[in-house]
């Protein structure tokens, strides 16, 4: 059984004043227990608020708005107080992107880790200051930190080492699905390399089930097995990593990875994609990337493509769909 | 490709694209032997010292990049060329100005002629004023022109940097904008008192990949056609391929490679800058050819 199968996701902004915001539509995907699964986009395509969706993080004026999650076969969506916080004890966590801003200030490493010991504590656990100790100098061992760090303030640590801490935090419950929210984004090149490789290792090792959120398609095509592109609140393609740098189905995604380039090269091409995604406020006729499409056509200004499956995975594309029927019909 | 300050000091030959130019004469910046320490707080007195003996010469209308990680040096670099920190030994000259030593009206002619671009083009903007305000405010604080031709110059200004129709962005609050556009009204009004030399501090670093292009092609761009010097930070190794032809790099404050951009990323020498490009994530690193389609 898959650990998540949503279906039918929408997240709706709905501010006191002003226009609601459509921030996620219509998303439907299954995590297998065990798989590191990427979620890329540009800013505003709401995969953020997947993620916070997803872990039920979301905060008015967001809401969801229908739509079934099962984590483990039960339905978390509707999940309110207790029984909620029971999944989040045995089930999931997230790694905000400000995590390194998320520790407390004033108070050590080794009380961030006893505080969630004892706010999450089974019956029967050793509670003591010392047991707390060993258990928090194990979670930072495992991120490459050294045990030293306990005594530390977060103040004293640099922005990778906080990011590293926040990480051994989400570990601290032996979570079985963790969302990476844009986890290095605030780190410098080297510093990011490195900790990619520390949750790669550690999902490698400890195999929970993983979604790194990230709007650098390069990060999570080298992180990740599975990759899902989202565009305009809405999955586009969903694809394995290695199949989908060989061959990007849909256009967007064509479009994100030719914004990149080798700086060894010899001569640099270097894409941008014009214009900018849609105003999620308004209802959107058709495919939301039609009117940055170089490949729209008349239906794609009319109809909103299905995620259908091409390949070894799905894409939302009229074109690119019907393509591959065409060379189906072909090929006998 | 090994540091030679003496080769440095010397300047450069100008075979920079500078036809199209306005006549003004752009003046080298020349960055000599520069030091900076700071001095750490508490009961144990030591020092730090961010840059170490630093020296290089931007010639008239040529791009530098000066890469490193976090904690190199870079931006207090930048601070001491823009003139708000000022080097603890050694000497930044711009033409005659010598810019450690500028005090209030000098340091003002010269922030007109050297303008900064940012990192974070959500702080760098007041919220609450207009792109025409902001855009125009240098026009008329550094240039002097009347409210009437400061309106002209923004349009002008707008168009310059893509925010086009201008009087459709003029308007807008910056909360009204895309990242990408936030971007090309600072450095709208970056060029808006007409400076010789701009220093962009990782100008596309908090963009969408998607965005960052067409702002490296604008600075590109801005170069060549205004003939005006550029000194662009980062860490983003692409970026600097894109913009600069020489290239500097910064370890602990001290330079450890240089030489010209693309030389030098095809054939790095020194560890750091080895460490630094593989740290590089492109999609492409995993295989040897982009993709068929």
């Amino acid at each position: 059984m898959a650990l998540l199968e949503a279906e039918g996701v929408n997240v709706v902004y709905e501010p006191n004043r002003g226009q609601k915001i459509w921030s996620v539509r219509d998303v439907d995907l299954t995590l297998e227990q065990g798989e590191f699964v990427g979620l890329v986009g540009e800013s505003g395509c709401g995969k953020s608020t997947l993620g916070f969706a997803l872990t039920r993080m979301l905060r008015p004026p967001a809401h969801l708005e229908g739509g079934v999650i099962a984590f483990d076969g039960e339905d978390i969506a509707t999940l309110e107080g207790e029984p909620l916080r029971r999944q989040r004890r045995n089930g999931f966590a997230i790694v905000l992107q400000s995590g390194m801003n998320a520790l407390n200030p004033v108070r050590d490493i080794r009380h961030h880790f006893a505080d969630i010991f004892r706010a999450h504590a089974r019956g029967g656990e050793d509670l003591a200051s010392k047991a707390l100790s060993v258990r928090g100098a194990a979670l930072l061992e495992s991120v490459q930190l050294d045990p030293g760090v306990l005594d530390s303030f977060p103040h004293e640590l640099s922005g990778g080492m906080r990011q590293r801490v926040s990480i051994a935090l989400a570990l601290a419950l032996q979570p079985r699905l963790i969302v990476f929210d844009e986890p290095t984004t605030a780190l410098d090149v080297i510093v990011q390399g490195a900790v990619i490789k520390t949750i790669k290792d550690l999902q490698a090792e400890k195999s929970f089930t993983a979604i790194l959120i990230s709007h650098d398609l390069g990060v999570v095509l080298d992180a990740t097995g599975r990759v899902m592109v989202m565009y305009a609140g809405r999955i586009v393609e969903d694809q394995p990593s290695k199949e989908l740098l060989r061959g990007p189905h849909h256009p967007y995604t064509e479009a994100l990875l030719g914004c990149y380039a080798d700086p060894r090269a010899d001569e640099i091409h270097l894409g941008g994609i014009a214009g900018s995604p849609p105003d999620l406020s308004l209802p959107q006729a058709g495919c939301s990337f039609a009117p940055r499409c170089p490949l729209a056509e008349d239906i794609c200004r009319e109809v909103d493509p299905e995620l259908t499956a091409l390949g070894s995975g799905t894409v939302a594309c009229h074109v690119r769909a019907r393509e591959s029927n065409a060379e189906t019909k072909v090929r006998p | 490709m090994t540091a030679d300050p003496a080769a440095s000091q010397a300047p450069a030959p100008v075979d920079i694209r500078q036809s199209g130019a306005p006549s003004r004469a752009v003046p080298p910046l020349v960055v000599d032997s520069v030091t900076k320490t700071y001095a750490t707080r508490g009961r144990r007195r030591n020092t730090v010292t961010a840059v170490d003996d630093v020296s290089f010469t931007i010639a008239p209308g040529a791009a530098m990049a000066l890469v490193g990680a976090s904690g190199s040096g870079k931006s207090t670099l930048a601070k001491m060329i823009t003139g708000s920190e000022r080097p603890s030994r050694g000497s930044i000259r711009f033409g005659d100005t010598a810019v450690e030593r500028l005090r209030a009206g000098g340091l003002r002619e010269y922030h007109r002629r050297v303008q900064m671009v940012f990192q974070d083009p959500y702080g760098a903007l007041n919220p609450l004023h207009t792109v025409e305000y902001t855009v125009s405010r240098p026009c008329q604080n550094f240039l002097g022109l009347s409210a009437a031709k400061a309106h002209d110059r923004v349009d002008e200004l707008l168009e310059t940097v893509g925010l086009t129709p201008p009087d459709q962005f003029a308007a807008k609050l910056p909360h009204q904008l895309s990242g990408g556009q936030r971007q090309r009204v600072v450095i709208a009004r970056a060029l808006a008192c007409e400076p010789d030399l701009i220093v962009a501090d990782e100008p596309v670093s908090m963009l969408d990949v998607s965005m960052r292009a067409g702002i490296l092609r604008l600075l590109a761009k801005l170069r060549e056609e205004r003939g005006l010097s550029l000194l662009y930070i980062t860490h983003d190794l692409l970026g600097a391929r894109v913009v600069t032809d020489e290239i500097l790099v910064l370890n602990h404050g001290r330079v450890v490679e240089r030489g010209h951009t693309k030389h030098v990323l095809q054939h790095p020498e020194d560890d750091y800058t080895i460490k630094l490009l593989d740290a590089v994530a492109t999609p492409y690193a995993a295989q040897e050819s982009p993709p068929a389609r």
